[in-house]
């Protein structure tokens, strides 16, 4: 019988009265996390089991591979059931999570089993996001160990505030009640400051079934919930109908003219006809008149339903802004500090540029601050320069353009956001907001009189940035210094910003790592901006190594205003010419961090100019750059009679 | 103010969000559509997302040309009558080479007239995203899989480094010619689908329920005889009898089960006291172990 007892009992033509019953059942979705070896896809196997969620052709198969993978002996390993994968099942290892789906005569579940290893904790933080409670499996013969501390973290931070502690494999201590109460003390004494609302201990055998469906026998010391009804149980609703209303507006669906409907999903509160809402980022009001669907209008709709909302008023919505209660709004701001947990291989690099994403924003951000990582086995803040792949730290973060949103701890939808690298797409790190930042909201930008193209037009010239990009010793220095020479002549107002000289001044305080080199960057590109700005003609001149700080550079600038020189000399010829002597020092071991030795150079994939310097001179380079440039005068001339460069 | 959402308002509201991101972020969405319970389903929800609207993508039907015929005329049928945009792909190598599931086997036969034309299909039109109707439920390589699953520029995906998955906020950054498979009932079940089907009353195809069919019994399974392509081998005889179908595809591939269950109520009923998996009946999930994952990887949905 596949859906246990109370439903076997279901009469067929009572089908519908029955699925009415099913329909009312809640639903609670919660994670297995812990250690490695500590027994969670036996756990879930074994719920899976006892609660008759295993077709037999399902058994028959588990099987068949408990004899070939199984690491239970003449026993079903029921880890087999949820490590789908076929690495998993070779490595006898969990990667990503699964999620699995039960139910009891009283409740529906969908349960993600994450895995243990450090390195996929990025999987365990996916399964954690979309769940109210998490189970947190220990070894009874181990106790608390490293991965149990960064899995709670984990799940503290993202907002889970219901724990069952599942002291497992307590038939390995004998069923002994010292070890499972020390266990459960030292749990305690950890995580005091994590903020959850409700932990349950629950000595058991996932192996064996102790105390997970059914009361064991052999701990009558235990006279707690079993698992199986603490999970019936549990009440984990937070009520976010009673919150204020946030409509993050998703798409906007405009078959004709006649109708311009908002739709989204209501993150929190509840509207209805007539309500006055508030667009977040303008401060514009409007009334609901409708709520659209395809059974017909609504009268209300709640948090968690998928809507369409028209408005009376013409107002000006978009995709990443919010529709929103006028007496409770959120936070509208580009500065806010938040925790962040750290996905990829590649360090977080404060100054770096990444993608910011919120349910339906995006803009771009930088990390202005590290503050400090947060050591997961005692809380202890730590000085960091950066943040490796599974650590957490506490950022301040400056997006592009200001976004909407409310703290994490009060708004689990509309805190939280994700971090993703704009060379590779891959989702790097995700974000739980803390607080805005009050220098955001009291810096305003001053308007002046004065504009950018009256400042080039005075100097009937249009301003542009040349982004000299190459190895040390490849001749951007020298080429960048003959070009501007040659501007110089023909009455041009140029500037050189030297990749050395700066480093004597505004970058004085920076060293040679990762995060140094982002930064020093950021501020140069920041500088050749106010320089544009300016009317000046700018000729950066920088290493430069990593294609994600030159994109950043060039999404500083205005359209076609930045002009990535791409300065190509092999590494072998760079380091032959050594002017400065360096290649020999670092070649030796004498300098740390060298671009093309021991740090990598990212180059450009399609740079607007591309010198292969390889047997040439600097004088044919800047004919090369001379050339590039009448060519875009002449383009851009025939649809714009202003200056030129 | 009765405000708890059912089980079947939180799926459903889960699902329209999804192809509401789909078609807010890519150029060029297109939804798969196989033509079984789970389409009907998907279409259903699709209809849904954009109302008043249509849909903001074509609908795309890769025919192996072995579907039960009465697919074929529903699929017609459903076009017609939502008046969605529908693509119809076959491979044309594969006809020519006369690929078929008897005489080459279900592997070769799905390789080449599914998997492979579903690459063409998608190369052809150029799609960023393309919708399928896979439910975490069914297999436990799909129980793994995210909603957003990338694909790189040739179709593959690699389950040992898929995208972290953080709450509703989805990556749907993406760079040229890669692509993602979207499954907007990832976290439906088969009973949450028929509960559904019953529910809002959406139309499915006529084999889903029991009837006197012409069925030959080879390898175990119950083959419906759909035309005079499949030949009957020495001592194999066509019997009527009263079966059905628990899931559709290439119909030489596909085990009908006896069944007298004639209603929806009787199916879902039936369904309750089920002692095997829907995949039982489909041949391309039992050639090896983890040859799911494995067609998957490929490019098959």
């Amino acid at each position: 019988m596949r859906h246990s007892t109370a439903e076997s009992l279901a009469p067929t033509d009572g089908i519908r009265d029955y699925l009415a019953v099913q329909e009312q059942k809640s639903l609670l979705r919660f994670l297995t996390c812990g250690s490695v070896d500590d027994g969670k896809s036996t756990l879930i196997g074994r719920l899976l089991s006892d609660t008759k969620q295993i077709f037999e052709d399902q058994l028959a198969a588990l099987e068949r591979d408990s004899r070939k993978h199984g690491t239970t002996g003449d026993d079903v390993d029921f880890a087999l059931l949820v490590d789908g994968l076929e690495a998993e099942r070779e490595q006898g290892i969990t990667i990503d999570v699964a999620y699995r789906f039960f139910a009891t005569p009283k409740r529906k579940f969908i349960v993600a089993d994450t895995p243990g290893h450090e390195q996929y904790t990025r999987n365990m933080a996916t399964g954690a996001s979309t769940a109210d409670l998490a189970i947190v499996l220990i070894d009874a013969r181990q106790g608390v160990l490293r991965q149990t501390r960064r899995h709670s973290i984990i799940a503290s931070l993202l907002g889970i505030r219901h724990i069952v502690l599942a002291v497992n494999k307590i038939d390995l201590v004998g069923f002994d009640k010292v070890v499972f109460e020390r266990i459960v003390a030292d749990y305690a004494q950890f995580s005091r400051e994590l903020g959850f609302q409700s932990i349950v201990s629950i000595p058991m055998s996932a192996r064996y079934g102790d105390n997970v469906t059914g009361r064991s026998d052999k701990t009558e010391w235990y006279s707690g919930p079993t698992l199986i009804e603490h999970l019936e149980t549990v009440s984990v609703d937070e009520a976010v109908v009673e919150l204020p209303f946030r409509f993050p507006v998703q798409y906007v669906n405009r078959p004709n003219l006649d109708f311009r409907g908002f739709a989204g999903t209501i993150a929190s509160g509840s509207v209805a006809p007539g309500d006055e809402v508030v667009v977040a980022k303008s401060g514009k009001s409007a009334h609901v008149r409708r709520i659209v669907s395809h059974g017909g209008d609504l009268s209300q709709a709640v948090a968690g339903q998928a809507i369409t909302v028209v408005l009376d008023d013409e107002v000006e919505v978009s995709r990443g802004n919010m529709l929103v209660s006028p007496a409770a709004r959120p936070q509208v701001a580009d500065q806010f500090a938040a925790n962040i947990v750290w996905f990829d291989e590649h360090a977080l690099l404060p100054g770096r540029s990444y993608i910011l994403r919120t349910e339906t924003d995006q803009t771009s951000a930088t990390v202005t601050d590290l503050k400090y990582r947060v050591n997961v086995n005692d809380f202890a803040h730590e000085a960091a320069k950066s943040l490796e792949m599974n650590e957490v730290g506490i950022c301040n973060i400056s997006t592009r353009a200001p976004i909407a949103f409310d703290i994490f701890a009060e708004n689990r939808t509309t805190g939280a956001f994700i971090l993703i690298d704009r060379i590779t797409n891959a989702t790097v790190g995700a974000g739980m907001i803390l607080h805005s930042l009050r220098r955001a909201e009291n810096i305003h930008w001053q308007s002046l009189d004065v504009g950018k193209h009256g400042r080039a037009d005075l100097k009937n010239q249009r301003p542009a940035v040349f982004w000299f990009t190459g190895l040390s010793g490849s001749g951007k220095s020298t080429i960048a210094n003959l070009f501007e020479k040659k501007l110089f002549a023909t009455g041009r107002h140029t500037y050189i910003l030297d990749g050395d000289n700066v480093r004597h001044g505004l970058n004085r305080d920076l060293g040679f790592t990762d995060a140094d080199r982002v930064e020093n960057i950021r501020r140069v590109a920041e500088v050749a901006r106010l320089m544009a700005d300016a009317g000046l003609i700018v000729i950066v001149s920088f290493i430069s190594p990593f294609s994600a700080e030159r994109r950043m550079a060039r999404e500083l600038m205005a359209s076609g205003e930045f002009v990535e020189v791409f300065v190509d000399t092999p590494f072998e010829e760079c380091a032959r010419r050594d002017p400065k002597g360096l290649y020999a020092r670092a070649l030796n071991g004498e300098i740390k961090n060298f671009t093309g030795v021991d740090s990598p150079y990212e180059a450009p994939e399609n740079p607007e100019i591309h010198l292969k310097t390889l047997g040439k001179s600097a004088e044919e380079m800047v004919e090369a750059l001379e050339l590039w440039l009448n060519e875009r005068d002449i383009a851009e001339n025939q649809y714009d009679s202003g200056g030129g460069i | 103010m009765n405000i708890a959402l059912t089980h079947l308002q939180r799926l459903e509201a889960e699902s329209i969000h999804i192809f509401r991101e789909v078609a807010a972020t890519f150029a060029k969405p297109v939804m798969l559509y196989s033509v079984g319970k789970d389409s009907s389903v998907l279409m259903h929800l699709a209809m849904k997302a954009f109302y008043p609207a249509k849909p903001p993508f074509p609908f795309l039907h890769v025919d192996t040309t072995w579907k039960f015929r009465e697919m074929i005329a529903f699929r017609d049928q459903m076009a017609q009558k939502l008046g969605f945009d529908l693509l119809v792909h076959v491979n044309g190598d594969g006809v020519r080479d006369n690929i078929n599931p008897f005489d080459h086997g279900s592997n070769t036969h799905t390789h080449v007239m599914k998997t492979v034309a579903l690459r063409q299909a998608l190369d052809k039109y150029g799609f960023d995203a393309a919708f399928g109707g896979a439910r975490r439920d069914e297999e436990k390589s799909r129980a793994k899989e995210r909603i957003f699953s990338f694909r790189n520029a040739q179709h593959v995906w690699d389950p040992k480094n898929q995208r972290p998955e953080m709450w509703k906020i989805f990556n749907t950054r993406i760079a040229t010619g890669e692509s993602i498979r979207v499954f907007p009932l990832s976290n439906w079940t088969e009973l949450d689908i028929w509960q559904y089907i019953l529910q809002e009353d959406i139309p499915i195809v006529p084999l889903y329920f029991a009837k006197e069919r012409p069925v030959v019994e080879r390898d175990g399974m119950l083959i419906l005889r759909d035309d005079d392509r499949m030949q009957l081998r020495p001592g194999e005889t066509v019997e009527n009898r009263l079966v059905r179908f628990r899931t559709l595809g290439c119909y030489p591939l596909t085990g009908a089960i006896e069944s007298d269950a004639d209603t929806l109520e009787a199916i879902v009923g039936e369904m309750l006291t089920a002692r095997t998996s829907e995949r039982q009946g489909r041949l391309i999930d039992r050639d090896e172990a983890g040859s799911m994952e494995k067609k998957k990887r490929e490019g098959y949905f």
